[in-house]
């Protein structure tokens, strides 16, 4: 089912025309309300009068994570406080962590692009959806709860954790939608088929995101459960879960064009790269009224193809996600920079030790070690010390990045150098 | 009078003691006692040596985690209770220990190498008592 056909039908000149006028109103907002934007435009010699349609928005400067960090908490905040209802922050140290806000009519897009999602899973109102996202700062629950009860669906908000409980539910209420990030669904997967529950439940599709997987994974759970499992991206910078999802061909995802202007560039030129050729998604939120965002680099890689889908509907497609431009690290769900652990590690003594990050998937769940070289000023003739010294590495890791790591102490100069600089990320997922 | 222990790191891997001993081997030192703490993924090699500066150099050059630290080693006749008694003298001045281990010599006399969490307070209390130290010496010429 097309949850919004005028919106996701439109003929490309339809939603260029579209996209021109609401682009318009967005740079006049910003450039109007934003100091940081203005004064960036203002540099570029740019004033809203040149910006005439979506054609021009390569005039425009682009948007990092950075520009959120350095106006933290408020500073990108286009309207008064009292208009924002909701806030959301992405992990991350504090005084680091990127803040969104949220107009009530930001709320009711969100909501309206997540129930799009929903029914491009063949989800609708007679479902029963289970959101097991985590419910708080993480857009993940909240979106997918307000999304799934516009969709008129009957919402039961798990969150995460309880994952029996979770499964006893699915099968006595007769759960058919589930929302949960990619490797809970296998773990959940798991433990129906332990249980020799795969007969009783009545689940239909699910809708995964927040972390990164494949064609294969998304094949396979499909097959052990007996379901469609659907692709769900969103990032919080922009609004959450929610930007594009694939619908039943899975032939790559549909953004919401009418809401999120996708360009595709080179991550080192920062040109626009043709349709089909990988290259940063980078979005302008057209509609967004807290916190809208020009040309953010979203420093994932993708690539894009504007043909019409067989489904029907005439929005963009962005491929399956090739990975990512920086070095961030999405484990668990949550998104983990090295400078990030690198800064928890000098808390503890001040001065960084040699360290390595390695990411692992045992039973389809993140693992996270850090490696830690045992340095003569770290170094004891007493286990207690060197316990203790584990422990207060692990707690500021765990204040650091919000997820709890293994500490592993090795002996010096044993973690691997590549051309004389030590390796510091392993990541052993496998994703293809 | 204190005592040189060295502690090296090492992670629970196979050959890794091996290594530390053919260091040691190799630059002529001599091994008095060995003991071993270790938690499930690496451990700490406690050593009295022959020549413990020495060691601590080579161990590092090889690119160990290594460090001499200040242990008591006292003598213990052979007689019941005499651990004991010890350790009832290092309770009485305060002082916890926090590790200790024998040192086997060749004569009928054992003795016992001890870190305590204040080992001066201990150095006194023992050298107060009818307990004897061993010397520097006599340590590091043990099974000579
Ligand atoms: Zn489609």
């Amino acid at each position: 089912m097309i949850w919004n056909e005028a919106r996701e039908c439109m003929s490309r000149d339809e939603m260029n025309n579209l996209q021109s006028a609401r682009l318009r109103k967005a740079v006049n907002r910003v450039y109007h309300n934003v100091e940081p934007y203005r004064k960036k435009m203002q540099e570029a010699g740019l004033e809203p009068g040149d910006i005439n349609g979506i054609e021009d928005i390569e005039k425009l400067p682009f948007t990092t994570k950075d520009d959120l960090r350095d106006n933290y908490p408020f500073g990108l905040f286009a309207v008064p406080l009292s208009e924002i209802v909701r806030i959301h922050a992405s992990s991350g140290t504090t005084g680091k962590a990127t803040v969104v806000g949220y107009t009530r009519k930001d709320i009711d897009v969100w909501a309206e692009c997540v129930a799009r999602c929903c029914a491009m899973a063949g989800l609708g109102r007679n479902d029963i959806i289970q959101v097991a996202y985590g419910y708080g700062l993480f857009t993940g629950g909240l979106g997918g709860h307000y999304g799934a009860e516009h969709l008129g669906a009957t919402v039961v908000p798990m969150s995460t954790g309880n994952t029996q409980k979770l499964i006893d539910m699915m099968i006595d209420f007769g759960a058919t939608g589930l929302m949960c990030t990619p490797s809970y669904l296998m773990h959940i997967a798991e433990v129906i088929e332990e249980r020799g529950l795969k007969d009783k439940i009545k689940l239909k599709a699910t809708l995964n995101g927040a972390e990164p997987w494949t064609e294969n994974m998304r094949k396979q759970i499909e097959e052990r459960l007996g379901i469609e499992a659907h692709d769900i991206y969103g990032l919080s910078e922009i609004m959450g879960p929610g930007v594009a999802t694939d619908c039943h061909f899975h032939r790559g995802l549909h953004i919401f064009e009418d809401h999120f202007y996708p360009e595709i560039v080179d991550p080192k030129t920062l040109k626009p790269v043709p349709d089909g050729e990988t290259g940063e998604l980078v979005i302008t939120t057209l509609t967004k009224e807290g916190i809208p965002m020009i040309r953010y680099r979203t420093k994932d890689l993708t690539s894009i193809t504007h043909e019409k889908c067989e489904c029907g509907r005439t929005t963009a497609r962005i491929s399956r996600f090739k990975g990512r431009s920086d070095d961030m690290l999405i484990i668990r769900g949550v998104n983990v920079f090295p400078s990030q652990v690198e800064a928890a590690l000098l808390t503890v003594d001040g001065i960084t030790p040699n360290y390595q990050i390695i990411v692992d998937r045992v039973n389809h769940q993140d693992t996270l070690a850090i490696l830690v070289e045992v340095e003569e000023r770290f170094f004891s003739d007493e286990i207690k010390e060197l316990e203790n010294l584990q422990k207060k590495i692990e707690h500021a890791v765990h204040q650091a990045i919000g997820l709890h790591a293994k500490i592993k102490l090795v002996e010096p100069k044993t973690i691997e150098r590549s051309m004389g600089k030590a390796v510091r990320v392993i990541d052993k997922r496998k994703l293809d | 009078m204190f005592i040189k222990q060295l502690t090296v790191f090492i992670e629970n891997r196979a050959g890794r003691l091996e290594q530390v001993t053919q260091i040691l081997k190799d630059n002529n030192i001599n091994i008095v006692s060995v003991s071993l703490a270790d938690t499930s993924d690496y451990g700490l090699l406690r050593l009295i040596l022959s020549d413990p500066d020495k060691a601590v150099t080579v161990l590092k050059e090889a690119g160990l985690s290594a460090m001499t630290t200040n242990v008591i080693a006292v003598k213990l006749t052979q007689h019941v209770g005499k651990l004991g008694e010890l350790l009832a003298i290092l309770s009485g001045a305060g002082v916890n220990v926090e590790y200790m281990y024998g040192l086997t010599s060749g004569d009928e006399n054992a003795s016992i190498v001890l870190k305590t969490s204040d080992q001066n307070k201990a150095l006194d209390a023992i050298t107060a008592s009818t307990f004897e130290l061993l010397t520097t010496e006599e340590t590091y010429s043990m099974n000579d």
